[in-house]
């Protein structure tokens, strides 16, 4: 797995790629984490170079969106969710617990 | 029939993920339930090496991986401690953010991606077996 974060004005672009399962998840969800400690709460989530992502991955989702929107001081959305992660997350109840956009500039441009 | 050993640390999910792909492809299931037997796999391995080696760092996790006629079948075989996933309550995928729990999820993707998820424990140890019909 990989992740790299690029700083807009409004949010924070995360880009994560490769598979996130119990393995990686920590790494995932210390990028999420690190963003909040810098004060950055708006954060777009750029998933569609991501492989895979087990139930490690929906709980790191989940902490951050929970840190994100309190006090609505931002939120997490997705961008670019692959197909079968996007099934798995629907199985699992998350597609509404997050907004999600077909492409980075409207997910930046959302904030 | 083969019994693949892993040392039971999540560094090897990797590979149990890949050979549930390997005997799933040779098999004929489509890409989509293949991600999904990989994902069940995944999820039931995590919750051995997490739950039933909870506190051990030099376990072992066994898993046969199977084609029965047009059916898969996974177990997985753990010495650890006794942890059902048949009795993990479902979580409430309904509640809001806020009161969303954390745990029980992966159990509930392995019994929604497979067609069955079977626990048994004796002495000797625990064994897992799921399976799931060909499309």
């Amino acid at each position: 797995m990989e992740i790299s974060t690029q700083e807009f004005k409004h949010c924070d672009l995360i880009s994560v790629k490769g598979r996130v399962d119990s393995a990686t998840a920590p790494q995932f969800a210390k990028a999420l984490e690190s963003a909040n400690d810098n004060g950055r709460f708006k954060l777009a989530l750029d998933m569609s170079q991501l492989e895979y992502m087990s139930s490690a991955g929906f709980r790191a989702l989940l902490a951050a969106q929970r840190n994100c929107k309190r006090y609505n001081r931002g939120e997490v959305v997705l961008v670019q969710v692959p197909e079968r992660i996007r099934e798995a997350l629907e199985l699992a109840g998350f597609t509404e617990l997050f907004k999600t956009f077909d492409d980075t500039v409207a997910a930046v441009g959302s904030f | 029939m083969p019994e693949f050993t892993f040392p039971a640390r999540f560094e090897y999910l990797d590979e149990i993920r890949d050979a549930v792909a390997e005997v799933a492809r040779t098999g004929g299931f489509s890409e989509k339930t293949i991600y999904s037997l990989q994902l069940a796999a995944d999820e039931a391995a995590s919750n051995i090496i997490e739950h039933a080696y909870e506190g051990v760092s030099d376990a072992s996790l066994f898993m046969t991986c199977d084609m029965r006629g047009s059916e898969i079948v996974i177990t997985m075989r753990d010495q650890g401690k006794s942890f059902n996933p048949t009795k993990v309550k479902e979580p409430n995928l309904k509640s809001d953010l806020s009161e969303r729990q954390i745990g029980g999820l992966g159990v509930y993707l392995m019994r929604k991606l497979m067609d069955s998820v079977h626990y048994e424990s004796s002495k000797s140890g625990n064994l897992l077996t799921m399976t799931k019909r060909k499309e």
